[in-house]
Formats: structure tokens, sequence, C-alpha cells
């Protein structure tokens, strides 16, 4: 009898070692890139609206994500920032192929806290008036590659490496140019874009021609394969209303929908 | 085995000792003499200044390192002063690594000194002053000599605390090759972008460089034999 | 006045602090030693700390055989380091990361060559520290820390030797030791030597001038012999209530073992120590060893018995007891009786008794 007493410590205990119990059938845990962290709040709330299906969101670096996964995080769902990791998980057969699909694309801005800097064709810099170009690392961040991409379309790369200043992702490359520290820098539309409108200071949004697509996937991890509501939510992500908050928060659409 | 350590890994160990050795020699500079007010005053203020100094222990260095971003920018006050004294701004360059360095390493500079005057007492000090000795020549000729080991452990925790630094530097530094990219953000880079290999080379060395440094200095500062 | 500061120590001090105030105006020889005694607490230690600078003083005047230290009136305040003095603290205070010839060189070197009375190896020779020249601080025994911190005290020829309780921190034995060392300093030495002291027993053998403290003032100051012979102190010296005397060691006698001491007063047998004849010693007599009878025994054990006369009688913090002072050819003695022998033999001023001396210390 005494140990009823304890039994609600008891069930705790697993969540101590870092396994939670799954008490209710319908939470699915969620790694979340860290830029998509605002429309992905708006999209689960929703989401519990719709289902009563609840996503337990754990926000990140896409590239952490992919080293916890590889050691047994129990993460159902990768919301990654880029399309290489989710395409690897596949590959090493941590998540599900045919779950993978691109749910929002990134848009790049030359953006500068300074509201008569950018023009609106980016000649800037080919004109050189700044001191320091902030870009996100372009090995670790999509938003990197993609700003080297452009600047090598232009021509401009050579004349502008030197004074390249680097974020690790794109979420510093943002404080970097917010800060003032840097003049300017390619950021991603959504840190500067609300309501289709720039919020402050000046920008040229980079024509999507310039640079690859910036694809961000998504894919079912192994550990949610037999829980119907992350299938649940893997399908709501494409769903209209999933895809209007994605692009009032400053995203393109992939074309076609997936499956 | 394939890649021993790239240009680039070299550019960051030699700016990360020039770093370290720079931040190290103004805390030493800046560092005693509050050190010795802190161990020796009775003002009212010892508690605050105590508690500012030892901010560093408990802010997360990104934190730390994003106040300077702002404050050190051209719309901060930092900035702004550092700008009307002709320096200029300070992120992204290798003097604004220091000023970060500085303040992230100043607790483990300053507390060790402090024990070690403390330590001292004032018996010494008094035996010199009955002895000739006037309060500078004091300083040098007993403060110093018996604070040795606390200065030891200063330079070392001083020095180390700085070689690993990270977060500050990430915040304010900008990833400029042989101006603000050190050791620990080129291995960050390794890791993030997967390429364990270097990562472990320059990890490795890292732990091996750290590890002769320490051993030479602890072997000039043997345990004293009891009394 | 002027004339009489060259060769005397004049302090005046305050001292006030939250629990404590000292007060003290004492006029001091220029020469030998002079004892501040008290209790602890009664501020024997500020007063030193005051004369060399280390404390604040609130005001204060210090001349020190005609070299000013301290004069509110002309704004005067030397700093420690720039005042000649030798500072012997309770614990040495020796430097530990210097060897003992760096700890005497460290004061000697700073001062200038010119001023330099008291040559390195004459200090180390009058310590007798020769042998621990290489040795670093923490290898000596208690003992040898405190006479290598005299020695470097010495060393800076000071103007004034200032000893804050050298031997309070050391045993018996290692007392014993040192206690040889300051009665040479004593006599070799031509400079003030200002001892603080809890310890009757030092203060015996070594002062010649003893200040009274009792809650940062001073209660008497005066030679030594004469002042602890006078009865009108709250002296709280109790169970140490005695004189002391100087005399010369005038014969031994082998046969016994005993040596005759000669006072102007008479002579006294002591147990003979080895002292050389000729020797200016001092001996100690306790009130409580000295009993008094109105005629001279031949009957009885007792060695000594001088002839005196009554001087004054005071009454004691006990009813039962009272202290005698007597006069022996122009020097004082105290004997401590019950007021029923001074009732049953009538003592009073001017009795002529005979002093019955039961015990007699050799002090040095």
């Amino acid at each position: 009898m005494k140990i009823l007493k304890h039994l609600p410590f008891l069930l705790l205990l697993p969540t101590l070692f870092g396994q939670p119990i799954r008490l209710l059938a319908d939470d699915i845990q969620v790694a979340v890139a860290a830029n998509f962290s605002a429309p992905m709040e708006l999209i689960a709330t929703e989401f519990e609206k719709a289902t009563s299906h609840r996503a337990l969101l754990t926000f990140g670096s896409t590239g952490k994500f992919y080293t916890q996964i590889q050691h047994g995080a129990p993460f159902e769902i990768l919301l990654a920032a880029d399309a290489r990791t989710p395409e690897k998980l596949v590959a090493e057969g941590a998540a599900l192929a045919d779950s993978r699909f691109t749910y929002a694309i990134g848009r790049l801005v030359l953006w500068s806290l300074n509201p008569d800097l950018v023009d609106a064709q980016g000649a800037i810099l080919a004109e050189g008036g700044f001191k320091h170009l902030a870009i996100a690392s372009p090995r670790l961040a999509p938003y990197g590659a993609a700003a080297i991409e452009t600047l090598t379309r232009l021509g401009l790369l050579e004349m502008v490496r030197s004074r390249f200043v680097q974020g690790e992702n794109i979420s510093q490359t943002y404080q970097f140019v917010a800060s003032g520290n840097a003049e300017l820098g390619f950021v991603a539309k959504s840190q500067v874009y609300t309501a289709g409108k720039l919020n402050k200071g000046s920008g040229w949004l980079v024509p999507a021609e310039l640079h690859n697509p910036i694809r961000q996937d998504a894919v079912l991890l192994n550990r949610g394969k037999d829980n119907p509501a992350a299938a649940s939510l893997m399908k709501y992500l494409t769903s209209d209303s999933a895809r209007a908050v994605i692009e009032a928060y400053g995203y393109a659409l992939p074309p076609v929908s997936p499956r | 085995m394939e890649s021993i350590l790239s240009p680039s890994d070299l550019g960051a160990i030699t700016l990360t000792l020039k770093l370290a050795s720079v931040t190290t020699l103004l805390l030493l500079l800046i560092g005693t003499p509050i050190a010795w007010w802190l161990a020796r005053t009775t003002s009212l203020w010892r508690g605050p200044v105590s508690a500012l100094v030892a901010l560093p222990l408990v802010l997360p260095p990104t934190v730390l390192g994003f106040y300077l971003l702002v404050s050190l920018g051209p719309n901060g006050p930092l900035g702004q002063l550092t700008q009307a004294l002709g320096l200029g701004l300070l992120p992204f360059t290798f003097a604004g690594l220091v000023v970060g360095s500085v303040l992230y390493s100043m607790p483990f500079v300053i507390q060790p000194l402090q024990n070690a005057f403390s330590v001292i007492g004032e018996g010494p000090l008094e035996a010199a002053a009955t002895l000739r000795a006037s309060p500078l020549d004091r300083f040098f000729t007993v403060v110093l000599p018996l604070a040795r080991p606390g200065f030891l452990t200063a330079i070392i925790l001083g020095f180390a605390h700085t070689v690993g630094e990270f977060g500050v530097v990430l915040m304010i530094g900008g990833n400029i090759p042989d101006e603000t990219r050190v050791i620990s953000v080129q291995i960050y880079d390794h890791v993030e972008a997967l390429e364990y290999t270097q990562a472990h080379w320059l990890s490795a060395g890292m732990l091996l460089f750290s590890f002769l440094v320490l051993l030479l200095l602890y072997s000039f500062n043997p345990a004293k034999p009891p009394r | 006045m002027n004339q009489s500061n060259t060769n005397a120590v004049h302090a005046r001090l305050q001292v006030t602090r939250p629990e404590f105030s000292l007060d003290v105006d004492l006029q001091l020889p220029g020469r030998g030693i002079s004892a501040l005694f008290g209790v602890s607490g009664s501020g024997k230690s500020s007063c030193l700390r005051a004369m060399a600078g280390l404390d604040q003083v609130a005001k204060g005047y210090l001349n020190v055989n005609g070299e000013i230290w301290r004069d509110d009136s002309r704004g005067v305040n030397v700093p420690t380091h720039r005042r000649a003095l030798g500072y012997v603290f309770q614990e040495a205070n020796l430097f530990a990361h210097l060897d003992v010839r760096r700890n005497l060189d460290y004061g000697q070197r700073r001062v200038p060559r010119t001023d330099r009375k008291v040559s390195l190896e004459h200090a180390i020779e009058l310590l007798g520290i020769a042998s621990l020249l290489p040795r670093r601080p923490e290898t000596l025994s208690g003992g040898e820390r405190q006479r290598v911190a005299i020695a470097r005290a010495l060393a800076t020829s000071p103007r004034l030797l200032l000893m804050d309780e050298p031997l309070a921190a050391l045993d018996y034995q290692r007392k014993a030791e040192i206690l040889p060392y300051l009665r040479r300093l004593h006599d070799e030495l031509d400079i003030p030597i200002i001892y603080v002291s809890h310890s009757a027993e030092e203060v015996a053998q070594l002062a010649d001038h003893l200040v009274v403290l009792e809650k940062g003032r001073v209660v008497v100051s005066g030679p030594l012999t004469e002042t602890l012979a006078r009865l009108d102190l709250p002296m709280h010296l109790g169970e140490d209530t005695g004189v002391v005397l100087e005399g010369r060691v005038a014969e031994r006698d082998a046969e016994w073992g005993l040596a005759r001491i000669a006072l102007p007063a008479g002579d006294l047998w002591v147990r003979d120590s080895g002292e050389a004849l000729g020797l200016q010693v001092r001996v100690r007599i306790l009130a409580r060893d000295i009993s008094l009878s109105l005629a001279a025994h031949s009957d009885s054990s007792i060695l000594n018995i001088l002839p005196a006369m009554v001087e004054q009688i005071v009454g004691e913090a006990h009813p039962a007891q009272v202290l005698v002072r007597l006069n022996t050819g122009g020097v004082p003695l105290v004997a401590r009786v019950t007021r029923r022998s001074v009732a049953t033999l009538r003592l009073q001023p001017g009795l002529k008794v005979w002093a019955q001396i039961k015990a007699v210390a050799l002090v040095g």
C-alpha cells in the first residue's frame, strides 16, 4: 500500500532520465530550426486547436539537432534550416525517405539599419560605401551559402570579401546589422519583413534567381513513425492555414504540394 | 590523418595565443590594483565592486557578448565613447576581442590575487614599514614575492580561460581570419560543418598545448614543504 | 624644556577607536629600557603602535631625543618608514620569501650609509645568529625567529627600539634563551628601548623605567625600583607585588653553593647560579616572601634578615592583608603581612623592625 503514496513520484522518475513517458498518445516531439521558431509556435497552437494533438517544440541549430538525433535524441519530426540535413538523415536511415518535403523557402535580403543606405537594386554592393558586410557562415548556414552565390553571380565576391564579418548563424548575422556594428548584411527576409513590408532601415530583396533556393525541409524521424499525431502534423504543415502563416513570416512556398 | 592543420587553423592558433597573452597582461595590470583594493578596503563599495567583478562567472558568455555588441556598437554608449576618443568601433576588431576577454576573464585573475593579498595580512607589511620601506617599495619587495603563487594561479586561469573563451568572441568577433577567428570559433565551425577530423586535430592540439603550459607553470611553483 | 627634550622620549598620544581610547603623556628616559606594563586591553600595544605611526593617532606629539616625529602644532607627522625606529613584533613577522641573511639586509639596505651605526656583523653577533644566516624563516624555532627579528630591527641603527611582547608567543625554554640577549641590548645600546609586557617577571628582569597602563591611561610612570615600592598604586600586581634591587656579586661560597649579593642596605645570600664575582645583578623580592619581627632571630632557617624601618602601611583589597613599605638603608622593600600582625606587633611608621626574607630571586 505504501508504494501508492510514491506513485506520482515514480511516474516522474523516467522523465528525470531524459525519457519522457508518453502519457498522452498525441504529443509530438518536434525539433525546429531557430529561424522558424516564431511561425512554428503559431502553427503549433492552431494545430492543437484543430486536432487536440500537442506539438512540443525545441528550437536550435540544425547541425546540433543532427548530432543529437544521431545519438538518440527523442525527436519525432525535424524542421531543418536546410535541405542537406534531412537528406543525410534519410540516407543514414534515421528518417523516413518518403516523408521529406520543403515546408518553406527562405528569401535573402540585403539589409541595413540606415534607411538611406541600401537602394532597391543593391547597387551599394558595387559602390562600396561600407566597412563591414555581415553574412552568415557559408559553410554552416544556407543563408550564408546563398549570399556567396549571389555575390559570385554579381561578380562582386572578391571585391567585398575582405569586408565580411561572419555570424555563425543567420540570427547572429542579424544582430551584427541590427546593432549597427555592420552597416549592412545579408539576412533572412523573415527577420526584417512583417506583413510584406520592411520593418525598418533599408533593404533589397535579393531576386530568387541569384542563388539556389534556400530550401528548408521537414522530415519524419524514425522515432515518430508509429505516432499518428506526428504524421498528422507533417500533413498540417502543408495545409492552407499553415502556408498562410509561413508566407506571412516572409518565407516563400514551394510551388507544388508534396505527396 | 589526411589533414593536419590548415593555414586557417594555424592562423587561429597564433591569434588565440596573441589574444590570451595580451588579455592576461592587461588583466594583471588592471586586476592587481583592484584586487589589492578589494583585499584591504573596509569601504562600503567593496561589496558592489566584488559583485561586479564576479558577474562574468554568472552571465552566460553569449549574453555578455550580446551586451558588448550592442553597447560597443555605433549606437551604444561605449561605442560612442570609443568613436569620440578616435578609437573607432571595437566590434569585429582584435582590440574589441581584447576588451571582451578582459571583462570575461576578470574574475579569474582578480579572485586569486585578492585571496593571495588577503593571506599575506598586515604583519609583513607593517614589518617592512618599520624597516624603512615606503608603500610602493613594500608592494614590490614584500607583497609581490609573497603573492607569487596567487599571481601564477591568476596567470594560468586568465590565460586558459581566454584560450577557451567562445561565446563572447562569437558575438563580437565576426569570424574574421587573423583578426577575430580564434581556435574555439574555428573548432566550433569544424564541428558544425561536421568536419570532425579537423575539429579533433585542433582540439587535441589545444588540449596538449594547455596541458604543457599548465605543467610548466606548476613545475615552477612546487608545493611548499609543510612547516 | 628644550634642553631636556634632547635626552628623553616625550610622547603625548591620543587614539580614539569605537571601543577604546588611549590618552597618554609620557616622559621616558633617553636610554635604557622602559617597560609598558598592564593587562591585555590596557592600551600598551596601542601606545607602541601609535609611537611607530602604525595606527592613526588623532592628536599627538612625539619627540625622541630631540627628533620630532609627530607635532600637530607644526603639522608634522612623519610616516612610519621615515622614522628611525626598530620594531619587534609579538610574531616575528620575518619575510617568508627571504632567507635570514636577506631578512637582515632588508632594513639596513634602506638606511643611508652615513646613518648606519650598527653593523650587520654586530647585530648578528649580539643576537648570536651567525649560524642561522642561510636558513629560511620557516625552518627556525620561535626563539630563533625572534632573535632574527630583533637583529633585523637593530641593523637599521634605530634611534628608538620598540618591542611589543617579543617573548609572549614563546614557551618558557625559549624565553630563557632570549632574555640574556635582551639584557645585552640593554647594556650595549645607547638608545631608548620601549618594551611592552604583561609579565611582571620580564619587567623585573629588564626594565629601568616602569609605566603602568590601565584602560588607555597612565597609572604610574617612574624609575623601576622606586615605582615598584610605591604602595599608593592600584597596580593589580597581586602575587607579583614586590621590589627589584640592584646589587653586585660579592662572594661565592662553594661549600654551601651560595652567592653573596652586596646591596647598599646590606648583604643577601642567594643560590649561586654561576655569576662572576663583581657582576652587577638584579634581585627581586616579593612582598609575600617578607615577614617582619621586632627582634633579630638567630634560631630561624631564614638566611636573609635585614634591619629596616617601617615607612608606610596601606590596606589591600582583602581586609585581612596590608602592605608595609620598609626602608633598609635607603633602599625600599615591600612586605605583605596580616592586619592582625600589624596590631600584635604595633607596627607604625618609624618603628624599627627586622625583615626576614624567605626567598630572593636573582633575575639578571
